[in-house]
């Protein structure tokens, strides 16, 4: 079970990974997530789906080797079974039959935007994409976005691709030329889907996002993924992880996030000495 | 002879439990009470009276046949104790450990009138580990029956019913959400009170009668309980605990260091926080610890918070000693361990610095008033009493609510007010045809004997309605 039948470095650090998991397979729905473990004293994280097959029984996770586990998935290769693999977990996105829908990704956010295009493009609604990172070289799935998007906006930082500068000027920019618009629906770091927020709110216009906050089990017994949406406490496995976005306190989400800063580069540490066989510091041999 | 031994067993004071000194247990997370060796289990059960008409057996809530196998234990016969035990309670490695005894059946002793009762958990458990520690049971020789039944949730009410269809010929598969068998036995329970290899050597028990463990699957999310009947199940079993955490809703409650009970423990026992950076899963614990409740899931956090370095490790109960519900022994061992009450007091305000962390818990003193509906003295606030605790950790134990994952998605399977399990008869028959359940997800957060009970019932009464 969890075989990973397909590995594709979508970035030097965002690797994409086709797994057998037919259970979830026969479930996931877009903006649904897993929980996955990878070793015996492994720490459980969620990751967004990011797309399906029913009928092949695979589930595609997309990951970005930012802490210990993120890594530690990322290390896998071809053949190789990811140790625990549950879901799908939280509601599904809630999808508008009627568009246009504006779909923003930012970073590895584009991953779990693509599913969401996919079933929108076969409701007959009309997707805009605005997908960004940093730099050309860091932008992902820009093809597979393309072909379920009726249109395909690109923003980088640098302006190595696309506009120079946030997914967030691009967004202004399209509501600003009165283009008719549905919906905003936003997935990325949680900075990013604050700032789209902030861009859509004083137009009113209605606008979704993807929180990702620190879980545990993912089904609601912990609560770590406690956040605050309209004034009330959600948990977001359960209750989410789609929320009305102009309802989100997004610096408390922000603030919760750090929560384990110092641990993890604890644990970051102890990886680093690890691969560089128990001698500390760097793998350079300069220091030799 | 020492005086003591002279006189008549009955009279002795009951044989003390051996455990690992307070100040050196603080600083680890092996178990507490070490448990009788064989002389001390004889010397305890010769205090028994063999009651003609013993009433410790009714307060068993699954009519183990206490006196029976005391008796066996006087007469050093240990493994016809544990199989007098064994006929009713299928695990007494763990009852023996985390049942709460002095409301039960030591509660009905006669020796308790005028002295101590006998120590029957301590030798439930005595039994149970000789037994252990003879190897493993032979598996029954069982004839398969061809009838499947899938069980949902793997804490004791599963693991009990499981056991029973199994034996029974029944093909079962155990569903279980979490990477790991026991649910609260082994997320909930901390090693200092409940070591995971006793839970472990349970559940392979139960392997060895041929039962199926599915790790991973979240009933209503990755299945339903109808597309369980699709696959062919002819029954289903539910399981599923309380596991859903309440909170005060006071301000503050999202500060960073504010956690609930069950994440606290989930991530010291489950995760094995303790162990942390060896194991992967972090825990934040500040200097001192103030945990909210009084129940056992907050003697087990607080008794943690202090293992993993608290220097001060508070409970914060709102209501007097008297009406704390935790296990006596619980209470007792925390106190040893230097955790610090403070009773009749009340959080209304958790206070963070600027940076969002925990700095303080603002409290109101309380005094006890008439008695409310659970026959407990209401506490009511003390005006102008307002004090603050300076802690940096806050946990909530203030009790749970079974999970609405499986009944959102099971139509026809109702709740009642407080989202437990509907059941129409003693048995555990929910609202559905062909579906049981048991255990916290029908009595709200309970005891293991209790969920051990409703799923031995309920396993009787599959096989009666499957058999026809
Ligand atoms: C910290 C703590 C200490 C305790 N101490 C004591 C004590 O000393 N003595 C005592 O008698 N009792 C104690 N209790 C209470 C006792 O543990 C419970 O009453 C008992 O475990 C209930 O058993 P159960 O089988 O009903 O549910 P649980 O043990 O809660 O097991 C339910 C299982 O079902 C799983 N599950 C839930 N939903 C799904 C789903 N949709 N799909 C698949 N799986 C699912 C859960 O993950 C869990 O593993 C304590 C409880 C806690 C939390
Ligand atoms: S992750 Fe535990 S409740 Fe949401």
């Amino acid at each position: 079970m969890f075989e990973i039948l397909k590995k594709r470095d979508l970035t030097p650090v965002t690797k994409l990974f086709v797994v057998e998991a037919p259970l979830v397979a026969r479930k996931a729905r877009p903006g649904q997530f897993v929980i996955v473990r990878v070793t015996e004293s492994g720490e459980r994280i969620p990751l967004t789906i990011a797309d399906y097959d029913a009928g092949a029984g695979t589930v595609t996770i997309v990951v970005q080797e930012v802490g210990l586990t993120s890594r530690l998935v990322g290390a896998l290769g071809e053949g190789e079974r990811i140790l625990d693999f549950v879901g799908p977990l939280g509601r599904p996105a809630p999808l508008t039959d009627r568009g246009p829908v504006v779909l923003v990704g930012g970073g590895f956010g584009v991953a779990p935007i693509y599913p969401i295009a996919k079933v929108l493009k076969t409701k007959g609604v009309k997707v805009i994409s605005i997908i960004g990172a940093r730099t050309k070289d860091l932008l992902i799935l820009e093809e597979e976005m393309r072909s379920v998007s009726d249109e395909l906006l690109v923003a980088t930082d640098d302006g190595s691709k696309g506009h120079k500068g946030f997914v967030t000027d691009v967004l202004k920019q399209l509501i600003e030329s009165g283009r008719e618009i549905e919906e905003v629906i936003a997935i990325g770091p949680m900075v990013m889907m604050r700032a789209v927020s902030r861009t859509t709110e004083p137009y009113k216009l209605r606008t979704l996002v993807s929180l990702d906050p620190i879980m545990v089990d993912g089904t609601g017994m912990c609560g770590a993924c406690r956040c605050t949406v309209g004034g009330e406490v959600k948990f977001a496995c359960v209750d989410g992880p789609i929320f009305d976005a102009h309802q989100v306190d997004f610096d408390e989400a922000v603030r919760r996030g750090h929560m384990y800063d110092a641990e993890q580069k604890l644990a970051l540490a102890k990886l680093e000495v690890a691969a560089t066989g128990g001698r500390g510091g760097c793998a350079c041999g300069g220091g030799r | 002879m020492s005086d003591e031994a002279k006189r008549k067993p009955a009279k002795r004071p009951r044989a003390e439990m051996p455990c690992q000194d307070p100040a050196e247990r603080v600083r680890n997370f092996n178990e507490v009470a070490l448990g009788y060796d064989e002389e001390l289990a004889v010397a305890e059960a010769e205090r028994c009276l063999s009651c003609k008409d013993s009433k410790c057996r009714d307060g068993c809530p699954v009519d183990v046949d206490i006196s029976g196998f005391i008796a066996k234990i006087r007469d050093r016969d240990f493994r016809g104790a544990y199989e007098a035990i064994k006929g009713t309670n299928s695990l007494p490695a763990i009852c023996g450990r985390v049942c709460p005894q002095e409301t039960q059946c030591e509660a009905k002793c006669l020796l308790g009138r005028k002295g101590e009762p006998i120590a029957i958990g301590r030798l439930e458990r005595f039994a149970a580990d000789w037994a252990m520690s003879q190897g493993k049971d032979r598996p029954a020789d069982i004839k398969p029956n061809g009838r499947r039944v899938a069980i949902v949730g793997s804490g004791p009410a599963g693991l009990t019913c499981a056991g029973d269809l199994a034996k029974k010929g029944y093909e079962v598969t155990i569903f279980e959400a979490l990477h790991a068998p026991g649910g609260v036995l082994v997320y909930g329970i901390p090693e200092f009170r409940l070591p995971k290899r006793i839970v472990a050597e349970e559940i392979d028990n139960l392997r060895a009668l041929g039962v199926n463990i599915q790790c991973d699957v979240v009933v209503g999310r990755t299945i339903t309980v109808d597309e369980l009947f699709d696959e062919g199940y002819d029954a289903v079993f539910l399981g599923t605990g309380a596991g859903l955490p309440m909170f005060m809703n006071i301000p503050g409650e999202t500060l960073n260091g504010v956690y609930s009970a069950n994440e606290f423990l989930t991530r010291t026992n489950l995760m094995k926080a303790y162990l942390f950076p060896e194991w992967d899963t972090p825990i934040k614990v500040g200097r001192r610890v103030a945990v909210v409740g009084a129940g056992n899931v907050a003697m087990d956090s607080v008794r943690c918070a202090k293992r993993l370095g608290a220097e001060e490790a508070i409970i914060v109960y709102r209501r007097s000693e008297a009406e704390m519900p935790a296990r006596l022994e619980e209470v007792h061992h925390a106190k040893e361990e230097g955790v610090i009450f403070h009773t009749l007091t009340n959080p209304v305000r958790i206070l963070g610095d600027e940076k969002g962390w925990v700095c303080g818990l603002e409290c109101l003193r309380m005094e006890l008033g008439e008695p409310d509906d659970s026959g407990r003295r209401r506490p009511i606030p003390v005006k102008g009493s307002e004090f603050v605790l300076e802690v940096d950790t806050v946990v909530m134990a203030l009790g749970t609510t079974p999970n609405p994952l499986v009944s959102q998605t099971t139509p026809g399977l109702e709740v009642n007010r407080w989202g437990c399990l509907v059941t129409r008869d003693e048995d555990g028959l929910t609202t559905r045809d062909l579906v049981w359940a048991a255990g916290d997800a029908v009595t709200g957060a309970a005891t293991v004997i209790l969920a051990m009970g409703g799923g031995k019932k309920a396993a009787a009464a599959i096989d009666r309605v499957l058999r026809g």
